[in-house]
This record gives C-alpha cells, structure tokens and sequence, in this order.
C-alpha cells in the first residue's frame, strides 16, 4: 500500500522515506538532476533538481532529490521556470570551471553537457572564471583533471560510504571550494585509490578519468549519443517491480 | 610529535568531535597550521588526513600556508571603510614593508582584511593574531608596527590597545535589568518573592508561580511561562521560543543540548558583544532555564549539556566568560543538582568559531561544533530533533536567552505587555556609521526608525541598513516605519548612511562579504555570489552596461528559488534594496545604457597593431559597433 503525491499533475506513489525524485524516478518520470545518484544518500548540493512544491502550508522550492515525498503534495517540475532555473545553473556550472568540450575525453558522455543539451542551453550566458586548477597524472592508472570538476560529491561519498577509504574531500569556501585527495603529497599517486574503488566510476565529468582507454568509443556511439539523459535516468533508477536493475 | 601537540589534544581528550577547537589552539600555538601537524592531527584522532585538511581549508582564521608571527587582519564592513580603513591598511604595509595579502619574506608580518569583526561603532578595528584591536589611527598604527617590528610577543602588548567600549546608549528591560545571578533561575524553580526590580510592574506581574507546587510541575510551568510571552527569537528568524523549547522537549532521547548562537556575523551588528561583556549570568541563567524545559527538570528526561559557540572575532571575551561559568559552578548554578534540585545537572562550555559567517546557521553551527566544515545540513529533519550529534538540540541567539531569563523572573504576561502585538518585549540595536553617538540601544517593539535616528544624532539621513546585508535598506520617504516583527524585523543591525555616502559602494562591498562568505555547498549560491561581486566590480570599473542590471535581478531569482540557505536567499538583496532606491547611483556609472561586452576586442588588438607599426582608423574595431 503506497501513498502518492502529484507531480506535474498526475499521481505518483511513494513509499515512505523516498524522496520526491527518488519516487519520480523508479514511477517512470524524470526530473533533472546531477548530484543524486542512485546508490548514495542525496545531499542536495547541485540543485539541479529544484521543484516548487504546493502543500496546504504554501508552496515553496525545494531541492527534490531530499525533500521527503508526501502525500498530497503538488509538485511542478516540467515548467518553464523551473526549466529556466536549471539552465541558469548548468550554465553557472559551465562559467565556473574549465570545459573545452572538443578536447575531452569524457565528451558524449558527460552528464553536464547531456544535460545541458536536453535542457536547451545554447550559451554560456555568464562570463567564465577561468580558475586555475590543477592536473594530476601521478596516478599509474588515472589522471585527475579538476578543471572540470562540478563539485558534486559524488565521488566522496563513494570513497566514503561504499570503498570507506575518503581518497577524496572538499577543502576551501565558497567559490575557491575544491576537490583534494588523502595523502601528505597532495597527489592522487600517494592514496590508496585503486581501479576496483566505486568511485572509480561515478564522476559524471570528466575529472577522474581511467588512463589508456580515453576517446576509445567512436562518436555516435558514447553514452549520450543515442540515448538523451533523460531516458539514460530512467533506465538507471532502480524500480520496484524490477529488483535486478539495481544498479547502473 | 611535539610536547605542545600532545598536551593540546590531551586538553581535548583526542575527541574527533573537538577538532575545530583542537585546530584554533593548534594555530594560536604556532601560528599556522603545518602539513605535518596536519598529517599527525589526523593520526591522533583516527580521522582521514584530508578530512582534517578540508576543515582546515573552510575556516578563514585557520592558516596552512606558511608561519606568520603577526597575522593582523582590518575588519572591512562597510562602518570600518567610512572611517578610512583603506588608507589605514596601506600606512601599516608601509610602515611594515610589506605587501598587503602576502606573508613578508621574513615571516614576520602579514596584513589582510576579514569580514566585520563587530566592532563597528568604535572602527576601524582590526585583529592581530585573534585580539580585537578597535579605534585604529594612524598614531595607533605606529604604535602596534614598532611592536611587530619590535617582535614583541602580543599578550605583552600595552592593554589599553585591546581595552574596548560597551557604549550603551538606551537601556531598558533586558540591559537596566537588575537581576543578580541566578535570580532568574531561582524564580523559576521556587516560589520566590516578587522581584524587586521591576516595582512599576509587580502590579501587573500577577506572580505567575502563585499557588505552583514547586519543582514538580515546575518545568512545564516555565515552558507555559515562555509561550505565554510570545517571546520570538532574536537571531533573524523570529521564531516562537516557546514553540522551539516545546518541540525539543518532546522529542524522544536520552540526551539533550542547549545551543547558544553567539556567532553575531551579520555586518554592522555587535549588541551580542555587549551583552555577553555585561549580561553573562543573565544568559546562563537563560540557557540553564532552558536545558530545565527541555529536560523536564531533570526527572527522567536524560541528560542535558550546554554550549555557547562564540565567534573568533570575540576570542578577547572567552577567558572572561569561563570566569563566569567557574564563579556560576561553585554557586551551584551550573553543575549536578542545581540549586540543590536533585537530578537537574547542566553544564555549559564555550567552543570558538574561526571565521566563518556561514556558521551562524544554526545546522551549519552544529556540523562546526561537531568539528567539522561548517556547511547547513538538510533540512527536515530540524535540530530540535536532530541537532548536535543528532540529539534535540536548542539553538537560540544571546538576547533570546538573556530575554527568556527576564520572563522566568518576572512572568510572560509582564513580558508580553511590553512592544507591540506580534513583537514582545525590547530589541537591541547595534547602531553605527553616520550618527553622533554609535552604540547600543534597546527599545520596546514598535520604535520609529525616525524615534531611533534622532535619538542617535544622526543628521542628513540618506539611507539606513536593517538587519545588516541580509535585512533590507530603507531611504528617507521610510522613516516611519517601525521596528518590529510585523514590519520592519531585525536581528539588530542598523547602519546609518547620511547624504554623503554612495550607496552603490555600500552594495558592493555586500557583494564582497556574500562572495567571501558563502560556504560553496549549492551551486546559485558558490557560483551566484561570484558573479555578483564581479558584475559590482564591473559597474564599479566603469565598464557597467543595462545589461548588468538586468543579470543581477536574475541572479536574485535564481538564489532567492535554489540556494540552499538564508545565506544564499539573502545575497542580492543590498544590490536590489539600493539598485531600486538609489538606482542613479549605478547608471551615472554605466559606460553604456545599452550593451557593453565585458572583453575589449579593439583592446586585444593592442598587440597586433603595435607588430604591424599600424595604428590608422582601419586597424581599429571601435567605434562601428557603439553607433
Ligand atoms: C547565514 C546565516 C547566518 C546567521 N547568523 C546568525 C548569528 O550570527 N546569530 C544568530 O543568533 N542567528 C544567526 N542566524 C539565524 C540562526 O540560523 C537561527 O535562526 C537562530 O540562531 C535561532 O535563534 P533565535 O530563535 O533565538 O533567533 C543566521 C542565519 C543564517 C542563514
Ligand atoms: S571529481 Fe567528479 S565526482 Fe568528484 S566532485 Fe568533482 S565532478 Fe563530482
Ligand atoms: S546558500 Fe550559500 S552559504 Fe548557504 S549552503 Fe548554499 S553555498 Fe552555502
Ligand atoms: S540532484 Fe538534487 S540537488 Fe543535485
């Protein structure tokens, strides 16, 4: 027995405890999002997923990724201005790192840039930072570009919640906020990370990248190639009638 | 490790939880933070190395980069710039021969600026290695550089440098109070006689204990006592005090905390500074009047500890205060069996923030007194269920609790007869910039911004700021309006700006302390803040266009749906309180009112036309594109 609210005017069930797009996603429905993934505990930093939600207090917006699912609650996702709010984002992502789309591997099969052609983002819109970070090869078997990193927290909450080794942290504040890595040296070489880690897998840009097999996979043929985010979302999210599909 | 590393970490009980507190006494010994120490830190207290790292890269008065004997940092609030701090820092790097922003090669000296140390009604002020240092002049500033060059160590330095004004101005209730410690404490768990002080108003004290039996029903008594005055948060947010002591009461728990927010970050406030120079026993007593509501008095509701989390900027006021809380223990006023109660035990201690506004949050206070970065959590579930180390957690600012004492002591309905409707009581105000007589005021509800303005001596009134850069601007034709929670709601700031100022120049240096300030955690807000400052920046250059405008009042839509926390909903707000009511002040800055690209393509030929020896109208791009 499954309660449901409303997204975009038609019913979702949810099970106690699931959020609205964790519910939105194993219905069938997608709403955009970066940070979340699946298999970690969302902490809503991207805000990506950002809904107005209408309940008999009001309505406000909120991050659907954490905000608790409720039984009649009214959500707007497919909306201009929430669609509006999402480009903005995406392109204030853009803005704040380096992406030289051409030139990286990760390229067609890069959540950001999926997301930024699904959502219809064709500028920049805001005046790049064009921040200096750094580039680590120490690694025999990766190579760590922060150039692009979209501070999502993916890859430490896999180090920490599933390898439990925090080969990656956040240091700094604000917009000198950045990634770091568990050694003295400061350099990747010097951790304990190994191709085995999840973390390995999760970045969703190209910041940690598997040495000797980049740009492997002929265009027209990467990730988003086919397949927009969209549907690649749904067919990640794990649905109740199919327990096998756990995972991505 | 050094014998001063472990005798630290021995003072802390290698508790992971204490590593902010670990990592302050850590900078204070060595002044500065050094990798190894970080490494061996980490090893100590069973923590990853670069978690250890992370805290220490989000506190802005915690160094890692390099030693530094004499960090001294101007506080840069817009009060300290009218007062000519600039001219200041730059006679100090002079006299230092140093570069401001860069440790001299000597390692002696390093001159930065940080955001509002709470100083602002005697500025400029500046912190030297942590002290509070207010009234800068030059003659004062020749003074600490023959120190510094001197390398006199600071606690030898002359006292009168540190010795600081309350300046308070209008007392009423909460500061004329005449409460001795404990007092208010002992009226709420026994039935005391009424208490002299408030003579006028023991007729209409109805003595709200009469005909209580004691402790036993005690607690619940207080808690019905604190609703009944209505009494509303003096942090910013405005919530019932009542309703929040409720809800972590009831929670379900074995232990239980009491928070007090002394992290007054908000620009151009410092009546917490005040009070917790000259109202300690009255918040002890509110913060132990506190943990009795929320522990049920001590029958079977668990165990209930206290903290006060005080800003770095007010590291001059920790000593003094743990004073307080040693005198209140041997009192037995804090401690087991309080007052003789059997079973009420509370004790309260003091732990340092290191120069973050963000913490101020009351979840972003609780990750930092966790020792952790100091990042607002998700909310639900609140900190009344799930606070400090997800037990029920009461967070409540300074004068909220030094309020809450005055209705133990003299009755909600007393309370509730003061201020108007919806805002019980008196608020005190910090108030600084251009007046007469800076200082702290305390008001009943429902004062005159114009009442308040003359009574300060301020002349020739442009504009005044409530509630510092996340409260709102208000120009002349507004002076009416009133202070109180159903209009104008405060946390106490109030920034007085006279016809001299330019108030695009009081926005942007918001702009500077949002951007400086944001924790980094959401995107509109790490991002948002940034662009801000440079779109100020900008405009400020002369290279402003409509364009520009029209980006700011979308940034605000976008902090003001996604950010994560006030901080983030709050930041634009100074830019478009001044841009709405002082918008000539930005246009006669604009180079164009319709399109300026922020990059000087004609400038970039520069190099070209100089190879090419050509410099002739066809080699220029200019002036095609402005007609
Ligand atoms: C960015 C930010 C900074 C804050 N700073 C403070 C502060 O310095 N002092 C304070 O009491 N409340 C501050 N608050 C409000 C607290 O989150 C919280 O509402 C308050 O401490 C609750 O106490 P009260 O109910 O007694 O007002 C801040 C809020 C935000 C969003
Ligand atoms: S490295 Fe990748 S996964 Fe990690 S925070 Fe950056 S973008 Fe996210
Ligand atoms: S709004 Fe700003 S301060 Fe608040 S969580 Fe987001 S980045 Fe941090
Ligand atoms: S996906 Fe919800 S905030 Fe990032």
């Amino acid at each position: 027995m499954s309660d449901t609210f409303v997204l975009d005017g038609e019913d979702v069930p949810f099970v106690p405890g699931q959020s609205v797009l964790q519910a939105a996603l194993s219905a069938g429905r997608y709403i955009p999002h970066l940070c979340y993934h699946p298999e970690f505990k969302p902490h809503g930093s991207c805000k990506v997923c950002t809904v107005k939600a209408n309940s008999g207090l009001g309505s406000r917006y909120a991050s659907s990724c954490t905000l608790p699912a409720q039984a009649g609650l009214e959500v707007e996702s497919a909306t201009e201005e929430m669609n509006e709010l999402r480009r903005t984002l995406v392109q204030m992502l853009f803005a704040e790192g380096n992406h030289f789309c051409p030139s990286c591997e990760k390229s067609g099969s890069c959540a950001l840039q999926a997301l930024g052609a699904d959502l219809g983002v064709m500028t920049a819109g805001f005046r790049h930072f064009y921040p200096d970070r750094p580039l680590d090869a120490s690694h025999p078997d990766f190579l760590l570009d922060s150039n692009r990193c979209i501070l999502c927290q993916l890859c430490m909450r896999a180090s920490s919640e599933v390898d439990h080794k925090h080969v990656f942290v956040l240091s700094g504040r604000g917009i000198t906020k950045h990634l770091i890595v568990n050694s003295a040296s400061g350099r990747l070489a010097d951790t304990d990370f190994a191709l085995t880690d999840k973390a390995a897998e999760v970045c969703p840009v190209g910041v940690i990248l598997k040495k000797r097999v980049g740009f492997a996979v002929p265009i027209g043929q990467r990730r988003f190639d086919q397949r927009p985010i969209s549907a690649q979302a749904l067919d990640d999210a794990p649905r109740p009638s199919d327990t096998s599909r756990g995972t991505a | 490790m050094t014998q001063t590393l472990q005798t630290i970490l021995a003072r802390h009980q290698f508790e992971p939880t204490r590593l902010l507190q670990i990592l302050c006494d850590v900078q204070e010994a060595f002044s500065w933070i050094a990798p190894e120490t970080i490494t061996a830190l980490a090893s100590a207290l069973g923590l990853p190395r670069a978690r250890v790292e992370g805290v220490v890269g989000f506190y802005s008065f915690l160094y890692s980069d390099a030693p530094c004997r004499y960090r001294l940092l101007f506080s840069d609030n817009i009060t300290d710039r009218m007062l000519g701090n600039q001219a200041l820092i730059t006679y100090l790097c002079e006299k230092l021969w140093v570069e401001r922003g860069r440790i001299s090669e000597d390692g002696l000296a390093y001159v930065e600026t940080t955001s509002c140390t709470g100083l602002c009604d005697q500025g400029p002020a500046l912190l030297v290695n942590g002290w509070a240092i207010p009234s800068l002049t030059r003659e004062r500033l020749d003074m600490i550089a023959e120190l510094v060059l001197a390398q006199t160590p600071v606690e030898q330095w002359p006292r009168e440098l540190f010795a600081m004004e309350n300046n308070i101005r209008r007392a009423d209730i909460l500061i004329g109070n005449l409460l001795q410690p404990g007092d208010a404490l002992r009226a709420a768990l026994f039935a005391a006689p009424p208490l002299g002080e408030a003579a006028e108003s023991a007729a209409n004290a109805r003595s709200w204990r009469e005909g209580l039996p004691a402790a036993e029903h005690g607690s619940m008594d207080l808690l019905e006592e604190i609703k009944r005055s209505n009494l509303r948060g003096r942090g910013g947010a405005g919530f019932t005090t009542g309703m929040k002591w409720e809800a972590c009461r009831n929670a379900s728990c074995e232990q239980r905390y009491v928070v007090c927010n002394a992290d007054e970050g908000e620009p151009g406030t410092f009546k917490d500074r005040v009070l917790l120079s000259t109202q300690a026993d009255l918040l002890f007593d509110g913060m132990t009047l506190c943990a009795y509501v929320i522990g049920g008095g001590g029958r079977g509701g668990g165990s209930t500890h206290g903290f006060l989390y005080l800003r770095g900027e007010y590291r001059h006021l920790l000593e003094p205060l743990n004073e307080v809380l040693a005198r209140r223990r041997s009192a037995g006023l804090l401690g087991r069996d309080i007052l003789g109660l059997a079973g009420f035990d509370f004790d309260i201690e003091i732990h340092l923030g290191a120069g973050a506004y963000v913490c101020g949050e009351e979840s972003a206070l609780i990750e930092s007194l966790e020792g952790k970065r100091g990042v607002p959590r998700n909310r639900p579930p609140y900190p009344v269920t799930h606070g400090y180390l997800q037990c029920p957690t009461t967070v409540n600012n300074v004068e909220t609790f030094c309020a809450a004492a005055l209705v133990a002591a003299h009755g909600g309905d007393w309370y509730r007869s003061i201020g108007t409707a919806k805002s019980a009581g008196t608020k005190v105000l910090s108030i600084s910039g251009d007046c007469a007589r800076p200082g702290i005021y305390e008001y009943p509800f429902g004062v005159a911004v114009s009442q308040v303005l003359a009574d300060c001596g301020a002349g020739e009134t442009l504009a005044v700021q409530i509630s510092g850069p996340s409260g709102v601007c208000i120009a002349a034709p507004e002076f009416g309006r009133r202070i109180a929670f159903e209009d104008l709601a405060t946390a106490g700031a109030f920034t007085v700006f006279d016809t001299s100022r330019d108030m695009f120049e009081v926005a942007r240096n918001f702009a500077h302390f949002f951007a400086h300030e944001s924790c980094g955690f959401c995107t509109p807000c790490r991002v948002g803040t940034a662009i801000l400052r440079a779109t100020m920046d900008k405009i400020a250059a002369g290279h402003g266009t409509l364009h520009d405008l029209a980006e700011i009042e979308r940034l605000d839509r976008v902090l003001n749906q996604s950010a994560h926390c006030g901080l983030g909903h709050t930041a634009c707000n100074p830019t478009l309180d001044t841009l709405k009511r002082f918008r000539p002040s930005y246009q006669r800055r604009l180079k164009s009112l319709v399109f300026e690209p922020a990059f000087d393509l004609d400038g970039a030929l520069a190099a070209a036309r100089r190879m090419t020896g050509r410099d002739d109208a066809g080699a220029h791009l200019s002036m095609e594109a402005e007609t």
